[in-house]
């Protein structure tokens, strides 16, 4: 019912201010190739444990947030803005 | 004896009497009494009839977990079902109704039901089902329906208010009993901010039914002191009435605080119950134990009670339970209920003591029966007597009621709530708490730590640990000296009883007996969670908080296995049960969900439209004039001056996101299909806005302003979703581009200003020049109003067809430039139109609308693929829209779509099939995604998405609406039914 995100620009927030995603996927180059894009577009893994999503702080600071969180304990092992995850893997 | 209560003693108030009533009958009670202590008090011990059976029902428990004293409190809008008579607090005029009874509680015909009990049994559903399915309809559902229930909701408005809270602290403590108040102590002293919620209205737990005495005080007056102190702090919060009834990941617990139930005319300005969230960073749980009952023959009778309840109406409520009392334990509890009972001078009978070896020294005058069982209770209705069996000997002894204790699980639910599994303990004979609970922390009885001073140290103990991991250092809080409690409340676990021969109830509150469990693990259903489902054990209100142990360790028994070999099912929010209008919270009537008026509502409001709701918002959707009695002919009327001379439209609803920034442009041309890197300053575009997948999401005009500064329009229904998406393009896929991004659609009054006569109405507000050459079609531009004192975005588009603008101003002039504009117009026969008659102009231009873009449809299905940019290298849908499938050529693709005979009609949804083919899904070639009555071409007219329909124009087709039995001959045609060369945009 009630769990918190720690915004990185908000603080801990109720996560009714959340929209989720899905899985936090780096967007393929445009030359990918087909492959790549139908991965990227159709496939998501369902892991039992540590996973990556793309939260959108809707009612909050209106930033795309990449929350680490386990799926069986709903635990948020870090909360980061979207721009800077990418800024790093790019 | 026509009443039970005591002559002195309890904390009742008997200086302030309560009139109630049961079932209509008047009754009294004093402050301090519970609905069921006061039923007691009054000799009233059979309550209530039970689910399956309609057996009679007596108060079996003082508290939540109360299966059989269910009753309806209250009347009108505040009838509320299934109350649990022991948590009800007693209030002058409370109005309290037995339930699952007929005509009455004490002659009852649906007992003859418990005849049907062969049909009841374990497993009932499930063979059942196997049975005709005629039989279940006519028969079996509606008998069953009609013999078990519970209570019955009200149809009426519930009048009171409710709401939602949150709550932050350090320290939370669920249960204020001796464990609970040790553990606030300690933490309150030191002034961290601690939050103690408590069920009950006085906390204190078990400790207001003891007679030992603390520090030489008595049980009550040592917790009236400990609230004293804790109410005197400022960092404690004290929350009495609240149950906790869930704890949830990010360490929120849920709980519900009944504010005035209790009171007999609740203050209008105060909620009546309201839902908290309480955020705390570290917990202790001191919810204590739940008394086990014994499954022996007649175990439901009224006037069998659990022990420790019986102790509570003794000493807390001042009610005796009869004249002469048997126990049945398993434990040393029920040596102290015997202690009490003759201090209060109630005969015990006989304490009969499962324990062959039980060391307990008992000084009363009861008999001890060591190594004994009840086995049976003799009476229907109301104990007469009971058949002890010891050593193979069976023996009868009269006695009005009695008491048992198959010992004490602790509650440990909410310790489970995410997702631990409870551990059975040998050693304590119940299931403890899971292993490797974080910010949790379990004291007293909860812990398995029976006794009040054992407890007490245990919530010290746990308090300082809990404030240690905050680096908060404490000291626990001073132990009274205590005097006069039993020492240990161990058990050996007693699950199968000899010498059954009555009904053995496991769950009270289903009516499941040892029978059933039994038929369960002879039909192959022995573990647990199936035989939970086959017998419907611990499937109650109640959630099996008496029965599920017991069921438990007969299974085990029953498969001679381990009670931890069994394991248990999983506990799940809620505790006890919530009610719907404490999670609805505020969120009813108008409140519901937020409502959205345009700028211009008001306007429309006055010129008498119509509105209709889409999503939040409120449009108005025709205007009707004296005499039109048929939307249609406002409608009708509308389109039609909007095709001979101007019509106005509100169109503020439209999405409206400004787009700043030095890369404004490029970001543009990676969001729409089409390009958008060569729009003019001044100039507007359509854009299609496509998904990842290749589908089409959303379309609108998007207008260049500035050299970095666009205006994008997107549909009503999309506008949250395109902001959403746009920001995820900007921050998550492409944050290296310079773009800023505002939401300004609530900024802007919006008007489109449609028809022939659209320029020479216009140009009486707008101060630059507008003629065809100075501002031709698409052009978008800021313009200066009504002789320079207002300001205005316009943009000439059209989605009528005919020469029109969109004149945006900001929103409060809205209504004063709308009325410009009508006065204006007032001579060139303007009227105002609705999103009726704008739908209708769409769809004789062709002009789609999220009927069409429904999630299915690519770019080319509409005859757009022209838009799909083959030269940009990078967009959203560029990888995937030219997937085989996406390129079929058998797609469907919009076409237009008229009747043959001009009289017939068709609505949306219908479907197109060939000329001759039977009507069946498998000829099924597409449908009628728009459609509506057309004065321009003088029949219905529809847009439809057809198989390879943009190559069969001229085409004869059947249109076939099978849902609706409706048929019409039809034929496929252009879309485009008004204007199809565009010639009227450009003049
Ligand atoms: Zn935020």
């Amino acid at each position: 019912m009630a769990s918190r995100i720690p915004c990185p620009h908000c603080g801990l927030r109720p996560k009714e201010e959340f929209t989720v995603k899905g899985a936090a996927l780096q967007r393929p180059e445009a030359e990918a190739g087909a492959q790549a894009w139908h991965d990227y577009v159709y496939l998501r893994d369902n892991p039992r444990g540590a996973y990556e999503e793309y939260w959108h702080h809707t009612s909050g600071c209106r930033r795309w947030l990449v929350v680490a969180r386990n799926t069986v304990t709903h635990e948020v092992a870090s909360c980061r803005d979207a721009a800077e995850v990418k800024a790093v893997t790019a | 004896m026509s009443s039970y209560r005591l002559e002195k003693g309890g904390q009742i108030d008997r200086t302030v009497p309560l009139n109630f009533t049961f079932d209509g009958r008047a009754m009294r009670g004093f402050r301090g009494d519970t609905l069921a202590s006061a039923l007691l008090a009054n000799g009233r011990q059979l309550v209530g009839r039970s689910f399956k059976y309609h057996r009679p029902r007596g108060v079996l428990t003082a508290g939540a977990a109360e299966p059989n004293a269910l009753m309806t409190i209250g009347s009108g809008g505040r009838t509320e079902p299934n109350s649990r008579a022991p948590m009800q607090e007693l209030y002058d005029g409370l109005e309290a109704r037995s339930q699952n009874r007929w005509p009455s509680l004490d002659h009852d015909i649906g007992a003859i039901n418990g005849l049907l009990s062969p049909f009841l049994s374990a497993g009932f559903y499930y063979k059942t089902f196997m049975w005709p399915a005629k039989f279940w309809e006519k028969l079996y559902e509606p008998v069953i329906r009609k013999a078990a229930g519970l209570g019955r909701a009200t149809h009426e408005a519930d009048p009171d208010a409710y709401e939602k809270c949150w709550a932050h602290c350090d320290l939370l403590v669920v249960g204020g009993g001796a464990a609970g108040l040790a553990a606030a102590l300690t933490a309150g002293r030191t002034g961290t901010r601690v939050i103690l919620a408590d069920e009950n209205a006085t906390p204190g737990g078990f400790l207001l039914s003891e007679t030992a005495t603390l520090g030489g005080q008595t049980a009550a007056a040592y917790v009236a002191n400990i609230l004293a102190e804790l109410g005197s702090l400022d960092n404690v919060t004290l929350m009495p009435r609240t149950t906790v009834f869930g704890w949830y990941d990010g360490q929120v617990f849920g709980a519900v605080e009944r504010v005035q139930k209790h009171v007999a005319s609740p203050d209008a300005n105060q909620p009546i119950e309201r839902l908290w969230r309480i955020a705390a960073r570290k917990a202790v749980l001191a919810t204590g134990s739940e008394e086990r009952p014994l499954v022996f023959g007649g175990n439901d009778v009224p006037g069998v009670m659990m022990a420790g309840a019986m102790r509570t109406y003794l000493n807390r409520h001042a009610v005796a339970p009869g004249r002469k009392t048997a126990i049945f334990t398993t434990n040393d509890s029920g040596y102290a209920l015997a202690s009490d009972l003759e201090k209060a001078g109630i005969e015990v009978a006989a304490i009969i003591d499962s324990r062959r070896d039980a060391g307990f020294d008992f000084a009363g005058n009861a008999h001890v029966i060591r190594g004994g069982f009840v086995s049976n209770v003799l009476g229907r209705s109301k104990v007469e007597g009971i058949e002890i069996w010891r050593e193979g000997q069976s023996e009868r002894i009269a006695v009005d009621n009695l008491a048992m204790s198959g010992g004490f699980s602790p509650v440990i639910h909410l310790a489970c709530h995410r997702g631990g599994k409870p551990r059975w303990s040998n050693e304590h004979a119940a299931f403890l708490v899971p292993d490797g609970l974080k910010d949790l922390h379990v004291a007293g009885a909860a812990a398995g730590v029976w006794g009040i001073n054992p407890a007490m140290r245990s919530g010290c103990e746990v308090s300082v640990a809990a404030l240690a991991e905050l680096g908060i250092s404490a000291s626990p809080c001073n132990i009274p000296e205590i005097e006069g409690a039993v020492a240990s409340l161990s058990a050996q676990p007693l699950w199968c009883i000899p010498g059954i021969r009555a009904k053995a109830f496991v769950d009270f509150q289903n009516d499941v007996h040892l029978k059933d469990l039994g038929l369960a693990v002879q039909e192959g259903y022995g573990h647990v969670e199936l035989a939970k489902r086959y017998t419907t054990n611990g499937m109650a209100t109640d959630q099996g908080k008496l029965s599920n142990v017991n069921a438990i360790g007969l299974l085990a028994e029953a498969r001679r296995i381990s009670p931890a070999d069994v394991g248990t099912t999983t506990f799940r929010p809620f505790y006890t049960p919530v009610s719907f209008g404490a999670l609805a919270g505020a969120a009813v009537g108008k409140h519901f969900q937020p409502v959205r008026k345009s700028p211009l509502h008001d306007w429309a409001a006055r010129r008498g439209a119509t509105f209709v709701e889409a999503g939040l918002w409120y449009r108005s959707s025709w205007f009707p004039l004296p005499g039109e009695t048929h939307w249609r002919q406002s409608v009708d009327r509308e389109v039609r001056t909007v095709r001979q001379n101007v019509g106005l439209c509100d169109v503020s609803t439209l999405g409206k996101i400004e787009i700043c920034g030095a890369d404004a442009a490029e970001f543009l041309n990676r969001v729409y299909c089409n390009g958008f890197l060569k729009l003019p300053v001044g100039k507007a575009r359509y854009g299609l806005m496509l998904r990842e997948d290749g589908f089409i999401y959303d379309d609108g005009t998007t207008s260049r302003i500035d050299e970095n500064r666009y205006v994008m329009t997107t549909t009503t229904a999309y506008a949250a979703g395109v902001m959403n998406h746009l920001e995820f393009c900007a921050q998550a896929v492409w944050p290296e581009l310079d773009v800023r991004l505002a939401s300004v659609t609530d900024q802007w009054a919006q008007m489109a200003i449609a028809g022939p006569k659209a320029r020479t109405v216009l140009q009486q507000l707008v101060d630059e020049d507008i003629s065809n050459e100075a501002f031709p079609y698409l052009a978008a531009r800021e313009v200066s109003l009504l002789g320079g004192r207002l300001r205005g975005r316009l943009f000439r588009i059209s989605f009528s067809g005919e020469l029109a603008y969109e004149l945006a101003v900001p929103a409060d002039c809205g209504e004063s430039v709308a009325d410009a504009i009508m006065l204006a117009g007032k001579v060139h026969g303007i009227c105002a139109y609705g999103v009726e008659a704008l739908s209708v102009l769409r769809i004789e231009k062709g002009h789609v609308t999220h009927n069409e873009i429904n999630g299915t449809v690519v770019p080319a299905d509409l005859g757009m693929e022209k838009m799909v940019s083959p030269t940009k290298p990078d967009f959203i849908g560029k990888h995937m829209v030219h997937r085989e499938g996406l390129v079929d050529p058998d797609r469907l693709q919009l076409v237009g779509v008229v009747p043959i005979d001009p009289a017939h009609s068709f609505r949306t949804g219908a479907h197109i099939l060939q000329k001759d083919a039977a009507a069946t899904l498998e000829n099924d070639e597409g449908y009628v995604s728009s459609s509506c009555f057309s004065p321009h071409v003088g029949s219905t007219i529809g847009l439809a998405l057809v198989k390879r329909g943009a190559s069969r124009h001229g085409e004869e087709v059947q249109i076939w609406n099978g849902l609706r039995n409706e048929f019409a001959m039809g034929r496929l045609v252009s879309p485009v039914f008004v204007d199809p060369r565009s010639e009227k945009l450009h003049v």
